[in-house]
């Protein structure tokens, strides 16, 4: 007799065997791929895990953590950069209840790095205490946030308005008022690292988005004039690369502008990646209006809607969700943008990696790690993005209509 | 033209708003050109410099560390801009074949029944395609290919291929004009038959068929015959193997550590996009076309043809030009690595001439030259194939 036990574990070993025969030798090409794939996979896995933890010296980045992170920022204000990284965990405490799951990844996409660096033992880790006393008040702040939420569930449009407010004050806060005293101006210039990579993305992002939707209702636009300077502009961006519209940004638009008026070179990094990045926008917006069926504008108009209410209310919302997916594609690719500033001498994550290797005689040859260290970065903030753009479009629920 | 409509007030009339609006954008675009260019008169005028294309036949006067077509220092403005566009051009076309070929390899593996090599293709396609090129670039160049050995003690790889921090060696095939015509010549003579060949594979089953078929057959045994014979005793080509020489390799085909960066980083880069671009246009077809295809009784070489192939490849290739532009364009970040296309050349341009308007717009016109060509690549396809219209 065969007991129940036994016939579990039998229809669990025929399972597994049935899927390896299936996924793995279902032919003889299959078998000779699989036989090839796996020594392979297996040594990339086991060298490239041998040379993290063994082979690497990853001291020019435990050493350079601060000027990976905040650049050349004066050690005398770190607080005004923990206080915006409080604000931010805390909103994202607060906002953890909200509706969907779009803040709870988010939050542990940022904690979960935050605190593993905390808790690695600093034989593993070495980076200096303060620092980890840093995180650990950052991550403090999620969890103040949180209990916040579960006394008080704050609704959508309060944390809306709070979430714009902070930006308004983290900027602020980091760049200070000129002539006064407790918060002195730091110019951008001296920002670098991953604060001048994320200023450069969010207010990128901020700014191309409208302007993207701007030329993409201006390309629909029914005035012939206003059209042909849309399509004009944008397809003139998209045709070159960011680069030299950079370079553009940096050399030739000083000299369009009258003597005075003049951007520093963040700003000027900034107008070059808005500019790119808001006509590609506008092309992903266009697809998105284009979806939108003509009988929205009919019923919008049958009800009495003026052309604005129409666009704002009806149109756009709808244009919008079915673009999801394309206009998060875009943030992505800014983001991976941003890394091109080094090329008119910005201090990015990148800039200063390539400053730590070339500027130290003793991490010459840890460029390798510098440089994986960095994608590595870029990956998981790239890498999240696209998941959370994913979660984003399973909550509005496109394609289930 | 009634300017007003009766019972209507005019700031309510649609004809007239939108003419106003019409006017007040024109004025308003026209101004802020006014205001840019009389900006850059006004610049001009104060600092003097000009805007004039007159420098581009002066002499250069900065060298260019590899060109395809022969440059040397006292060549003009003009000459150095042509070699950093064939630049350009060169790391774009080589790019793309092979970004190409291994897009559509990992693409097709991404949809393979056999489970190590879907996950093992979407693995590199995640880690690719979400780190930056500029990151890639660096990584290759720098701890690749500048960590080879100096040229004195370089890796020697079968084949006669040395890898060292001056670049790769490769052997080069030599060969006279004259056997070049000939290899051309070959070549086209092999397309023809190719050619040939598949257009037979298609004909009906006829009397006339038959007889062509059999001329084509016939036609092809003859031009075998004569290649064979073309190619081994009328052909003079050398290999020319790279030497040690004194302080560098002489001889041999080298590519520039430059070169070789950006061309694997754009590759690289490229083919993980190119890939979830053939993974979406296979998995596009409905599986009930094979299906169908099958119970038709076609083979499946035949299905794969006539049926699966031509509607993936119009799902495919809209999307496959638009990476190829990507690719293009990229190739203008040579420049953080010191390969001297358009960009970089027309940046030296810059601080040699220092007319930094005019080469700008220069540099512009090519890039939109190129974006330029493969929109029209990609409107005629849309033409021919009429995709969104079924």
């Amino acid at each position: 007799m065969i007991t129940e036990q036994e016939r579990s574990i039998f229809s669990i070993t025929t399972s597994i065997y049935n899927w390896v025969r299936e996924n793995l030798f279902s032919s003889p090409l299959n078998v000779l791929i699989t036989l090839c794939v796996f020594p392979f996979a297996f040594y990339l896995f086991i060298s490239s895990g041998d040379w993290i933890l063994n082979k690497a010296e990853w001291d020019a980045i435990t050493r350079n953590t601060r000027i990976f992170l905040i650049g050349q920022y004066p050690q005398s204000e770190l607080w005004r950069i923990g206080t915006v990284a409080f604000i931010t965990t805390n909103l994202l405490g607060i906002s953890w209840h909200l509706k969907g799951v779009v803040f709870q990844r988010l939050s542990l996409i940022i904690l979960v790095p935050l605190i593993s660096v905390i808790l690695i033992p600093p034989i593993f880790l070495d980076i200096s205490i303060g620092l980890r006393s840093w995180f650990a008040l950052v991550s403090m702040g999620f969890l103040l946030g949180y209990l916040l939420s579960k006394f008080q569930n704050l609704s959508t449009r309060v944390l809306l308005v709070s979430w714009s407010l902070s930006m308004i004050i983290d900027f602020i806060l980091l760049r200070g008022i000129e002539g006064f005293g407790a918060l002195p101006y730091v110019s951008t210039n001296e920002w670098g690292g991953l604060l001048l990579t994320f200023f450069l993305a969010i207010i990128g992002i901020m700014l191309s988005f409208p302007l993207g939707i701007f030329l993409a209702l201006g390309r629909r636009s029914n005035l012939p004039f206003v059209k042909g300077a849309c399509v004009i502009f944008i397809e003139s961006i998209r045709a070159v690369p960011l680069v030299t519209l950079l370079f553009m940004t940096l050399i030739i638009v000083p000299l369009l502008l009258p003597e005075g008026w003049r951007l520093d070179r963040v700003g000027r990094a900034i107008a070059a990646i808005t500019i790119f990045s808001g006509a590609y926008m506008a092309e992903n917006v266009r697809g998105g209006l284009a979806s939108v069926p003509v009988g929205q504008t009919e019923a919008a108009k049958a009800l009495g809607l003026g052309p604005l209410l129409t666009t704002t209310l009806i149109v756009l919302p709808q244009a919008l969700r079915n673009v999801i997916p394309a206009i998060v594609g875009q943030f992505i690719s800014l983001f991976k943008d941003t890394s091109l500033v080094v090329i008119v001498g910005l201090l990015d994550l990148v800039g200063i990696g390539k400053a730590v290797v070339l500027g130290n005689v003793e991490y010459i040859d840890q460029q390798a790690e510098v440089y994986v260290f960095i994608a590595a970065v870029f990956w998981v903030f790239t890498f999240s993005m696209s998941y959370v753009s994913q979660i984003i479009e399973r909550s509005l629920g496109v394609g289930d209509r | 033209m009634v300017l007003y409509r009766k019972g209507i007030p005019i700031w309510r009339d649609t004809k007239i708003i939108s003419w106003a609006a019409q006017i007040l954008s024109t004025i308003l675009v026209i101004s802020l050109l006014v205001f840019l260019i009389s900006n850059l008169l006004n610049a001009a005028n104060n600092r003097g410099f000009s805007l004039g294309f007159d420098f581009i036949h002066q002499e250069a006067g900065f060298p260019i560390s590899e060109s395809v077509v022969d440059y040397k220092e006292s060549d003009s403005f003009l000459h150095a801009f042509y070699v950093g566009i064939l630049n350009t051009i060169r790391v774009a076309v080589i790019g793309i074949f092979f970004a190409t070929i291994l897009g559509t390899l990992l693409g097709i593996a991404r949809v393979s029944t056999n489970w190590a090599l879907k996950n093992l293709s979407l693995v590199y396609v995640e880690i690719f395609r979400n780190i930056p090129l500029l990151v890639q670039l660096f990584f290759w160049y720098f701890i690749i290919f500048q960590s080879f050995p100096k040229v004195q003690d370089a890796i020697s790889l079968p084949g006669g291929i040395y890898l060292s921090n001056r670049g790769i060696f490769l052997p080069n095939l030599v060969f006279s004009t004259e056997s070049a015509i000939t290899l051309f010549a070959c070549g086209c003579l092999i397309i023809l038959m190719i050619f040939s060949l598949y257009k037979i594979t298609a004909l009906p089953e006829t009397y006339f068929a038959r007889i062509k078929r059999i001329l084509v057959y016939m036609a092809s045994a003859i031009t075998i015959v004569i290649l064979v014979y073309v190619l081994t005793t009328q052909l003079q080509v050398s290999i020319d193997t790279p030497e040690l020489g004194k302080f560098n390799f002489e001889g041999g085909l080298r590519i520039t550590p430059e070169f070789a960066a950006l061309l694997l980083g754009l590759t690289i880069y490229t083919a993980s996009f190119i890939a979830e671009i053939v993974r979406a246009g296979i998995q596009s077809v409905p599986k009930g076309q094979y299906e169908s295809a099958y119970a038709l009784g076609l083979s499946k070489t035949e299905t794969l043809k006539l049926i699966i192939l031509p509607q993936a490849l119009k799902v495919i290739i809209p999307p496959m030009i638009n990476q190829y532009l990507n690719l293009s364009k990229n190739s203008s970040l040579a420049i953080a690595i010191g390969y001297p296309d358009a960009f970089f050349v027309g940046r030296t341009m810059i601080n040699q001439a220092g007319r930094a308007v005019p080469i700008f717009g220069m540099v512009m016109l090519c890039y939109g030259l190129i974006s330029l060509m493969w929109s029209v690549m990609g409107n005629l396809f849309n033409r021919k194939t009429n995709v969104g219209r079924n």
